[in-house]
């Protein structure tokens, strides 16, 4: 394997054809392959099932036009033998195999694909670069279908009956994707049960779906497709009002859900954990990520179905709770890379180094590669250029630091892909070297040259040529930039004492650090305390109750109640933040912060909500089953009404636990009292994931779901004494009325309405008011600002159970942090001549970082002169471009270096 | 008897989920062996062509 250098020529040769499992079953593959061309480790592998040698003994073709040897038929399984102390069970889902029972006559036809063959299609590496057309024939559809809950929500024979979660979502984004793709238009109808867009920001992708991209929503069920002879399908269904309809598409996508694979089965079996009735690994609100079996965790998709903001949140806790488990153990087996002492190149004349990357072909297939080599030679100070097929691989970049010691480098320039990702990469390897890592330019000659001119080969190679000669010009000028290393106070702060917070603090002592937690109320546990019981039916208050303990009596944690922030200064590594108590004022020194600061349920100003006391939140529906209250002894008919103040045009998010919470309610009460009446009055039903069990028994119990005209609204009024509520039907298409003697309404969960905490650790909130993170996939609770953390809550709606996981990922990201007790500063950072500074503070105003500060009137040295703190700076260069004093430069980018690329480009 | 905890964490998995679970657990001071079936890491995520609800490349 570490001789692959990932050419590809054992592929072009290799005489078997398979199905490329990569792309569903839409395209071919070789017995010797690699998934995709972005594939890590980037290595060739041969399928033992399929290579002819390996099954019939001869061919053995890729060995003989292997250039490296890398070809090895004896490389089978071995058994290894690996100690760890804790073991993260991870392994996913499949997408569900709609062949085995096939009821669509996906097996019969081309045209009907499922949900991820939909999503090759779009791609442009998949089997058809990224043109969007119809398998059977290649032609250009008219009309696509998206048919849901494809053995998901389903307990016949083969399929599974909970919620996948996913698809409603995966759905919309395809239609919308299809939408973007089709040049001469298309129709694109999505034919479902319930629109599950319950992810933080899905409501507002959904609504976007519908109203700007005209993709047709059909609440239906579909009784058969019958293929035409052009090759379209007919889709036959039966509409929301029981009517029989049919319609013609070129394609149908099956929205196919997740599954728990059989290898993933028999792996819980060996891990000794415990699996659930449809296979899932079995965990508990309060524990979302440990499984039965003490030191085995569990995260994403094999614990429910999930989509990947959950997932990785998840993640981020799995390795947390690890973590807690060996925390004694931290950095005992971890291996540090030895770098060695930097190289003093000052005065040195500079002696350049160029490579250019083939990237493949992805480069190559474009640019003369070969022909910039040799014209980069000519240019001043390059003492050496080079191509290679992948620059970035492991054997090409044991080359560069090999070429660099040989031939004395003091300067490197890269020409490949993006910055963005490989970057720090090749930086690291200069380091190795011993050079630093600024002494470093990398140009983009994928996305700029071989991407974007993709049909002009010539214009495409000229232009990498220029940017190669811009970036030689710069790097000759550039010197060693220091990285100031700044020590991590080793002290975290969490805001907020309800469960996200509790749980994060307590993971935070558990990992061996000191947490405080600020709590504006007089008491610990925050909503935890008005909710009777979690969707799985675990008892909300003893759990918090026991999280309560824990933490006051945690010697590692110091709790504050009553206390509100008053300021904050200082930045990652280095905060202060100042709270007050009725009686104190205290500066609390920490190094990174946790926001677990909540939100709140909606009081309405409908439907007689405080005239009348029958009718109530879904909270106030809690406390009085808590307390036992004896008025629910004495009602016979309860009406829920769903989406109180949620999904509507001034609060379009989606409030994510109301339905699971009204089902979980009503079927206490029903419990209570079997011959009460209920109805729940709702628009879409977001049992989602495995709370579909809960709808289903609920309805099985005899609870009535109603689904209600949303445009023609629902109104709360008297008849005498009585009260009624007024609605219209959807299926019976007409007016109804019922006569409750309880009302419970589900209304929204909201942030605060003014959130002085966003200000004051410069964290932004989104349209809504939760807080935001880094990236809503990858970095879900991280904050743009660095040190900054969110869970809970006030990051957006939702459950116990994910509150949990995120605060227990919140807290492991900030050990991400603290474990490594310094934290260095970029060398690329603004920095000001107080001399030439005019005090007029324009780069103050500007800076979205807060980095630059007036200094003190009543300091000895440029009183009122700016300053920049280089933790803060992130390098933007805005108060650079905007001092007119032109007392601001910042490293890496000094006007002798930009003219000096503005010079190469205008030769 | 006490036994001394092994600093050492497998994940057993190496889609999305299990790259950032070796990456946290890794950045908080343990040795990982991430285990993946097939010859390359990235799981369902590397095969979907762009993410929900910002719509980014999934690669």
């Amino acid at each position: 394997m570490d001789k692959c250098i990932a050419c590809g020529a054992c592929t072009a040769k290799c005489p078997k054809k398979v199905v490329n499992e990569f792309d569903g079953r839409l395209s071919k593959r070789k017995a010797v392959y690699v998934d995709y061309a972005q594939a890590v480790p980037l290595k060739y592998a041969i399928d033992d099932s399929q290579c002819f040698f390996l099954t019939k003994g001869k061919c053995k073709k890729c060995e003989t036009v292997c250039p490296t040897g890398a070809i090895n038929y004896d490389d089978t399984a071995q058994d290894l033998s690996i100690n760890v102390g804790a073991v993260i069970f991870s392994s996913g889902c499949k997408p569900y195999d709609p062949s085995t029972h096939d009821v669509y006559g996906y097996n019969s036809s081309k045209n009907i694909v499922t949900s991820l063959e939909f999503e090759r299609i779009l791609s442009s590496s998949g089997p058809f670069g990224g043109h969007l057309v119809r398998p059977s024939d290649n032609k250009e559809p008219k009309k696509i279908a998206w048919l849901q809950c494809v053995g998901s929500r389903d307990v016949h024979i083969g399929a599974k009956g909970y919620c996948s979660s996913v698809c409603c979502t995966y759905a919309v984004k395809e239609a919308m994707l299809a939408k973007e793709h089709a040049k001469n238009g298309l129709d694109a109808a999505v034919f479902y049960m319930d629109i599950r867009t319950h992810g933080k920001e899905f409501e507002q992708y959904y609504n976007r779906a519908k109203d700007e991209f005209g993709v047709r929503f059909v609440k239906s069920k579909i009784t058969n497709i019958v293929p035409t002879e052009d090759g379209n399908q007919l889709l036959r269904y039966i509409d929301e009002s029981g009517n029989l309809a049919e319609e013609e598409f070129d394609i149908v996508v099956l929205s196919v859900g997740l599954e728990v694979g059989q290898s993933a089965i028999k792996l819980a079996d060996k891990l000794g954990t415990k699996l659930d009735k449809y296979n899932f690994v079995s965990t508990s609100s309060f524990s979302p990520v440990s499984t039965t079996k003490p030191g085995v965790y569990t995260c994403g998709a094999i614990e429910a179905p999930k989509d990947i903001p959950s997932s990785v949140i998840e993640a981020s806790a799995s390795a947390g709770s690890a973590g807690s488990a060996l925390s004694e153990s931290r950095w005992t087996l971890t291996k540090t890379k030895e770098t060695p002492s930097e190289l003093d190149i000052r005065g040195e004349r500079p002696r350049i180094g160029v490579f250019i990357c083939c990237c493949g072909t992805n480069i190559a297939g474009v640019v003369d590669v070969p022909g910039v080599v040799e014209y980069v030679k000519d240019l001043p100070y390059v003492t050496f250029s080079d191509q290679g097929l992948f620059s970035c691989s492991q054997d090409a970049l044991n080359n560069l630091a090999a070429t660099i010691e040989k031939q004395k480098l003091n300067r490197v320039v890269v020409a490949a892909c993006t910055p963005k990702t490989h970057e720090p990469l090749f930086q690291e390897t200069l380091g190795t070297t011993g050079l630093n890592k600024y002494v470093f330019e990398m140009v983009n000659i994928r996305n700029q040259c071989s991407w974007v001119h993709k049909d002009n080969h010539e214009l495409a190679t000229e232009k990498a040529k220029d940017l190669v000669r811009m970036a030689v010009e710069k790097v000759a000028l550039m010197g060693p930039l220091k990285e100031v290393e700044l020590e991590i106070n080793q002290t975290a702060l969490v805001i907020g004492g309800g469960i996200a917070g509790l749980q994060s603090a307590k993971t935070l002592s558990e990992q061996g650090y000191h947490a405080h937690i600020i709590e504006r109320e007089e008491r610990l546990g925050g909503k935890g305390l008005s909710i009777h019981e979690t969707w799985m039916g675990e008892n909300v208050a003893e759990n918090v109750d026991q999280l309560i303990t824990a933490v006051e009596n945690d010697d590692n944690i110091e709790v504050h109640k009553a206390s509100e922030i008053k300021h904050v200064d200082g930045f990652v590594g280095n905060f202060t933040t100042t709270i007050q108590s009725s009686d104190a004022t205290v500066d609390i020194e920490h190094g990174v912060t946790i926001i677990a600061s909540g939100a709140n349920e909606l009081k309405p100003d409908q439907y007689l909500y405080s005239e009348d006391d029958r009718v109530m939140t879904g909270l106030e529906l809690d406390r009085k089953i808590i307390t036992g209250d004896a008025s629910i002894e004495d009602t016979q008919t309860v009406v829920f009404i769903q989406c109180v103040g949620s999904r509507i045009p001034e609060r379009p998010y989606c409030s994510k636990v109301c339905c699971t919470h009204s089902i979980k309610n009503a079927l206490t009460l029903k419990k209570g009292k079997p011959d009460m009446e209920i109805y729940i009055l709702y628009r879409d039903m977001r049992t989602y994931g495995l709370r579909e069990d809960l709808y289903r028994e609920a309805r099985e119990k005899g609870i009535k779901f109603l689904r209600y005209n949303f445009t023609k609204g629902i109104e709360v009024d008297y008849d005498g004494d009585d009260l009624q509520v007024d609605f219209t039907d959807t299926v019976m298409r007409r007016k109804m009325s019922i006569r409750p003697d309880m009302l419970v309404l589900a209304t929204a969960i909201i942030p605060p309405q003014k959130n002085p905490l966003a200000q004051m650790y410069k964290v932004t909130l989104n349209n809504d008011g939760f807080f935001m993170e880094a990236h809503a996939k990858l970095r879900p609770v991280d904050c743009s600002t660095d040190g900054v953390f969110l869970c809970g809550l006030s990051h957006g709606p939702k459950p116990i159970d994910e509150s949990v996981s995120q605060a227990i990922a919140a807290a492991t990201r900030a050990v991400t942090l603290l474990a490594r007790k310094t934290i260095s500063i970029s060398g690329t950072v603004a920095e000001v001549n107080p001399k030439d500074c005019s005090e007029c503070g324009g780069c103050v105003s500007i800076c979205p970082y807060s980095a630059p500060s007036l200094i003190e009137e009543s300091a000895r040295f440029f009183p009122g002169r700016a300053q920049i703190n280089p933790a803060l700076c992130k390098g933007c260069g805005l108060c650079v471009a905007s001092c007119r004093s032109g007392a601001i430069r910042l490293h890496g980018f000094d006007n002798d270096q930009i003219l000096s690329q503005i010079a190469a480009i205008s030769e | 008897m006490t036994l001394e905890k092994i600093g050492a964490v497998m994940v057993v998995g190496g889609g999305i989920t299990g790259m950032q679970a070796a990456l946290d657990a890794a950045n908080t001071g343990y040795y990982v062996y991430l285990v993946e079936r097939s010859p390359s890491i990235g799981g369902l995520m590397a095969q979907l062509d762009k993410t929900f609800p910002t719509n980014d490349c999934a690669m």
